[in-house]
């Protein structure tokens, strides 16, 4: 990347200014109504956490270019600039304290999608050297090494030799012509393989031609969470040349919820056309061969279950049915949070927050309202999918000493699936 | 009694002439500004659609969550009292209608003045609450800017002399009359270039926000 300079961060703003944010900001009557949707804000109480104020450089960009008023007051030097020393001051609000979850965009009284808006003032934060370490990393990993947690292709092989021996199964990989293409995040590979040996079991179950792609196995884009189009689009691309090398019908997002609205919704526009092929979650996709039959479970797990939301798929994803589907198709008694689906609250992770460790004790701190949303549900064990999440509600559940098992809703899937045989002997009970 | 007198006459003519032009010629000039920046074409593969979800949005966010309504009930009760007093103050008025029919042709049936006086009682008092909750309230100190003073200010003052106006409350009446209409073109000219513009980019603020969201098959 070229040297970062403020001059280079607010013309980044003034690019991602477009007729929606000048509606938005236009709009913003200051009732801080967003403060109450955020976990940061309503977990420490702190009024700097509200979310439009977030978004405070940006606004005074839009309304110094882009508004006649504001034009006038710059030019008596009545307004004040967004300056190196803000955007610093800025990078915790930006960053630790935002998740991009969108919850603030669904209850704003005006109609503002705030975290649209937290999207683009990271670009601006990007190139003016504004963005955090950890982050950066991430993303200088990705490129590099083509994983954020600088996962290589041999260490997924390596991952992938032992997922074979356990299950019996082959994982393709590069095989052309297949009918799926699936991709994987970091955090799979390396903490929860058990997803790809899930995956490896329902396609064998319902006879679907699958592969994994040696030059695009990481579906999490750091370019997306960083706020880095340029980056975005690079990883972006390896996923599109892969597809298109292989042929192949679909590409399946893992789990995690940026990885899909990575690639399902900012990819095409990334790249700058539409794909030769799908892109379809792996709930949807498993809601479907639910739906027309092709996989069949048994049994059901008799502990009361949860699931969470995690807020890329739903928010921002449209991904709310088919996890309740295959909930209901291997529980028998299912809970949901008070509030769930698109009202959801965010583990607290997301968005670059779990690969920042400056915003490790507010991450800790804005977790208790999972914690508590989780513990009034009076479930047992709780559902996600999203390795992020997971990872990140285990660490939640560690520091605040919860005793709750976290699953990944694919495996469960996967373990109920009727066995080959026949024999309809249904697998142990949780 | 002339000098009130003549200060009426200035306001009712030329002011009131000046003040409408520079609004209306404003608020042009800014949906042009908004619309003028444009929005790039989205090449992802739709879930659903935008045109249908963003009228939704536009309805269902004159409601809040339930549970964010908990969290924050005052702003949401003082915004809507505030909001409909204002309107029924403004449009339901009888002189207020008479004085739009003289001016364009048509009206519309007022309510019985009492019952827009209790409005405008209540929209008074919705206001002078909304300022104590703005100047108490930690959130919304820190996103409160000069601009949100003024504009509550240039809210009050015509439903204050207003108020005055009608009860002739100020003498002569000329005089409290003209201040009404002095403070409405206050009103009026401050509005497209400050926040009052809302009334209008609320609606298309919705809009993108329910048919952004729409497109990806998630009604916000």
């Amino acid at each position: 990347m070229s040297q970062a300079t403020i001059e280079k961060g607010i013309n980044a703003f003034k690019e991602q200014i477009d007729a929606p944010v000048a509606a938005f900001f236009s709009s913003c009557v200051s009732c801080g109504m967003c403060a109450e949707a955020c976990l940061f804000y309503t977990e420490t109480g702190d009024p700097k956490y509200t979310p439009i104020h977030k978004l405070e450089p940006l606004r005074r960009v839009w309304e110094q270019e882009y508004t006649l008023t504001g034009k006038i007051k710059k030019l008596f030097g009545l307004t004040e600039a967004v300056t190196d020393r803000m955007l610093s001051e800025w990078q915790e609000l930006l960053y630790d304290s935002c998740t991009m979850c969108a919850r603030c965009s669904m209850v704003c009284p005006v109609g503002n999608d705030i975290a649209y808006m937290v999207r683009k003032a990271r670009e601006g934060m990007v190139a003016s050297g504004n963005a955090p370490e950890g982050v950066r990393m991430a993303s200088t990993r990705a490129v590099r090494i083509g994983s954020p947690m600088g996962v290589k292709l041999t260490s997924l092989q390596a991952q992938i030799r032992h997922i074979e021996a356990d299950t019996g199964l082959t994982i393709p990989i590069d095989v052309e012509g297949a009918e799926y293409m699936a991709l994987l995040s970091s955090m799979e590979i390396m903490n929860f393989p058990e997803y790809i040996g899930g995956l490896a079991k329902i396609f064998a179950h319902a006879g679907i031609s699958w592969t994994l792609c040696s030059t695009a196995f990481e579906a999490t884009n750091s370019g997306i969470q960083i706020g880095s189009s340029d980056i975005a689009r690079e990883l972006v691309q390896r996923v599109v040349d892969g597809a298109e090398r292989l042929k192949v019908r679909a590409v399946i997002s893992p789990e995690c919820g940026h990885a899909y609205t990575a690639i399902r919704w900012e990819g095409p526009n990334l790249v700058g056309r539409r794909f030769t092929f799908k892109v379809i979650h792996i709930l949807e996709l498993l809601d479907q061969l639910r739906a027309s039959g092709r996989i069949r479970t048994e049994g059901l797990e008799r502990e009361c279950m949860t699931f969470h939301d995690p807020c890329s798929l739903v928010r921002k994803g449209g991904v709310i049915e088919s996890p309740r589907n295959l909930m209901n198709m291997v529980t028998e008694n299912f809970v949901e949070l008070e509030e769930h689906g698109k009202w959801g609250w965010c583990c607290g992770g997301g968005g670059g927050v779990s690969s920042n460790e400056e915003a490790a004790g507010l991450r800790h701190k804005a977790f208790r309202r999972k914690k508590e949303q989780l513990e009034a549900s009076g479930a047992d064990a709780l559902v996600t999918a999203c390795a992020n999440c997971r990872l990140v509600m285990e660490e939640g559940f560690e520091g605040y000493r919860v005793e709750m098992p976290i699953l990944g809703l694919t495996e469960l899937v996967a373990d109920h699936l009727v066995t080959e045989e026949g024999s309809g002997e249904p697998p142990e009970k949780r | 009694m002339s000098e009130p007198m003549d200060f009426l006459l200035l306001v009712r003519g030329t002011g009131f002439d000046v003040a409408l032009t520079i609004f209306v010629i404003g608020v042009v000039l800014r949906l042009f500004e908004i619309f003028s920046l444009g929005r790039g074409v989205n090449l992802a593969e739709p879930r659903g659609r935008e045109f249908g979800p963003g009228m939704r949005t536009i309805l269902t966010r004159n409601v809040p969550d339930p549970h964010t309504f908990r969290r924050q009930p005052l702003t949401v009760v003082i915004g809507y009292l505030f909001h409909i007093g204002l309107l029924i103050s403004l449009l339901l008025f009888v002189p207020h209608i008479e004085l739009f029919k003289e001016t364009f042709g048509f009206g519309w049936p007022g309510l019985a003045t009492p019952i827009v006086d209790a409005a405008a009682v209540i929209t008074i008092i919705a206001l002078l609450a909304a300022l104590w909750h703005r100047a108490s309230n930690p959130v919304m100190r820190r996103i409160t800017r000069a601009e949100d003073w003024l504009v509550w200010l240039a809210t009050f003052l015509p439903m204050l002399t207003g108020y005055l106006a009608y009860h002739r409350m100020v003498d002569p009446y000329p005089l409290i009359l003209g201040l009404h209409l002095l403070s409405v073109e206050l009103l009026l000219v401050l509005f497209p270039f400050t926040k009052l513009m809302h009334t209008f980019t609320l609606f298309i603020a919705r809009w993108y926000n329910g048919a952004m969201n729409g497109y990806r098959g998630v009604q916000s």
